[in-house]
């Protein structure tokens, strides 16, 4: 039997600290927190960059490495930094060395390293060892050369590569939610299908109990199923709110793709048993005949500003989305004649908050607001550009009337300056996935020895 | 889905990955479910995604109440016209289904 202290759903997020110290109490064999997903978006990937804060990293971590020197058994963070890029595993490594100063500890750290040469994945390309997933964009050699950043979600195998190396901690570049997990169970020898099951009810921590923000959960994997536990005093694991978990941000309610097979639990069964644990059998991991991995990457897709303008005269809100038709017809004239500019070089695109801003052409509601944001927002090849553009459009975003032979209205602007330059805009452009002749192929362990004196 | 029971459904939307989103609608007890599953057919759900047919995949789990409907992201998440980056919204449109 594996036991495996999950402490949240996301490194930075926090957690009930007496959970924590629940489960630290109960000596799991191991301690593994995801860091990242994108589901924030492309952003994240495309720069290199986490989304959480230092600070909230760092506060967290800290909590877990101290816990973890409690213990002495291994810390695995995944998916470090949200996109799990070297850039961001390098920054969790910075942050690891320096709390390891602060609380004197040393440490042995393993990297394991996920971003993926675009060169290299055009070589795949051609040499046909990648397949598209459903609703793949489409891709070209060319276009996947453009890529700012990909990475290769690691699965079991490349977790324990760095678990071999007898590592405190390690620190893993992009890997699939459920794999740092899974990953000592199946080195153990449990059953796979438990493993791999019990890392995604667990995944979100404490997302597959009556109380969702408690953070910690605690799994017990064996060789014929698991039993999960949330550890915060209130909170309580249910066959359904367990079992429910696999429909979360997952196409398919029994299935679950991972690297090297697939997970099957339309078979699994789940059962109270005490102290509002679940026990769970019968789910099945079939072992596919080729080793393949998900890519992801990101493209830079231009650079933004936006331009926020509150409309609140009633027959201005009653007109407003014939009033953005007529700024856009107008500030893109103004802009073709004054900075010779044509429909290639730039987009500039209005959002009416408050009328259909989340939804656009799907909304089906039409309730009169008391007043509508037009969020305004320009694209184009580059910052100072698209900040040129927003600051022609400025006046029209103000002043605009309804019609030509009315008195000059004149909007509310939240701030000055009105325009945002917003940084680059990034877009997703890969839904592959690449086959490898060895797991380990283009995934890299570094060690490293870290703590006071080793800088 | 209008009347009293309609309010005890629970319906979540979120991204399944950037390029799907995936609804499930958590009814309250097996006669919602089987009469939100004799509703619910692909096609309603394609037409107000405004998704085509063949990419709507319907899944009933019996066993927990839910119908679940995943389909191809409208646009793509995050890209230049996305206006929900996280998908959560969609799942407003299903709640409205019906209402005046």
């Amino acid at each position: 039997m594996t036991r495996v202290l999950v402490p949240s759903g996301a490194l930075g997020l926090a957690f009930d600290r007496n959970a924590l110290a629940a489960g630290i109490s109960s000596h799991p064999d191991i301690i593994a927190i995801d860091g990242g997903s994108t589901d924030s978006g492309p952003f994240y990937l495309g720069s290199g960059q986490s989304k959480y804060s230092r600070a909230a990293i760092a506060s967290d971590w800290r909590l877990l490495m101290e816990a973890r020197a409690r213990i002495g058994v291994p810390l695995v963070v995944g998916s470090a930094g949200t996109c799990g890029t070297d850039s961001t595993v390098g920054w969790m490594t910075d942050i690891t060395r320096e709390l390891a100063r602060e609380l004197g500890q040393q440490l042995r750290v393993a990297l394991v390293k996920s971003s993926v040469d675009p060169a290299y994945l055009v070589q795949a390309w051609r040499a046909g060892t990648m397949a598209e997933l459903a609703d793949a964009p489409p891709l070209s050699a060319a276009r996947l050369n453009e890529l700012s950043n990909a990475v290769a979600l690691m699965g079991v195998e490349q977790i324990c590569a760095a678990l071999e190396t007898g590592a405190d901690i390690i620190i893993a570049g992009r890997a699939t939610d459920t794999a740092t997990i899974a990953a000592l169970p199946i080195r153990n020898g449990d059953s796979p299908g438990a493993a791999w099951h019990a890392a995604k009810v667990a995944e979100c921590g404490a997302l597959c109990s009556t109380d969702p923000l408690s953070g910690c959960v605690l799994v017990d994997v064996d060789d014929q199923g698991f039993e999960v536990g949330a550890l915060a005093a209130q909170a309580r694991c249910t066959p359904d709110s367990v079992a429910a978990h696999m429909l979360y941000e997952n196409a398919d309610p029994y299935i679950l793709h991972e690297p090297g097979g697939f997970l099957d639990v339309s078979k699994a069964s789940y059962v109270a048993t005490s102290n509002g644990r679940v026990r769970v059998t019968g789910s099945s991991w079939i072992r596919s005949t080729a080793y393949r991995v998900k890519l992801e990457g990101a493209y830079l897709a231009g650079y933004q500003t936006t331009i926020l303008a509150i409309l609140r005269c009633r027959r201005y809100v009653k007109h407003a989305a014939e009033w953005a038709t007529r700024l856009s017809r107008l500030v893109k004239n103004r802009i073709y004649t004054s900075m010779q500019l044509t429909d290639d070089d730039f987009d500039f695109e209005t959002r009416l908050i408050g009328i259909d801003a989340a939804l656009g052409h799907l909304e089906t509601a039409s309730v009169s607001p008391v007043e509508v944001g037009v969020l305004g927002i320009v694209t184009a090849s580059s910052q100072e550009l698209s900040l040129e553009i927003a600051r022609l459009i400025n006046p029209y975003m103000l002043h605009m009337p309804l019609k030509h032979d009315e008195n000059l209205p004149t909007f509310a602007f939240p701030y000055s300056p009105a325009e945002t330059p917003r940084g680059a805009l990034y877009e997703f452009g890969l839904n592959h996935t690449l086959e490898l002749d060895d797991p380990m192929q283009i995934f890299a362990v570094e060690v490293l020895q870290i703590g006071p004196g080793h800088d | 889905m209008t009347g009293p029971v309609s309010k005890r459904l629970r319906i979540r939307s979120k991204n399944a990955g950037p390029f799907a989103i995936t609804v499930d609608i958590f009814c309250p007890d097996n006669s919602t479910f089987v009469r939100v599953c004799n509703k619910l057919e692909i096609s309603v759900v394609a037409a107000l995604y405004a998704v085509p047919v063949d990419t709507v995949r319907r899944y009933e789990v019996s066993a927990l109440n839910v119908l679940k409907f995943s389909f191809t992201r409208p646009v793509v998440q995050g890209s230049r016209f996305d206006r929900d980056m996280h998908g959560a919204q969609f799942a407003v449109l299903l709640e409205e289904l019906g209402r005046p």
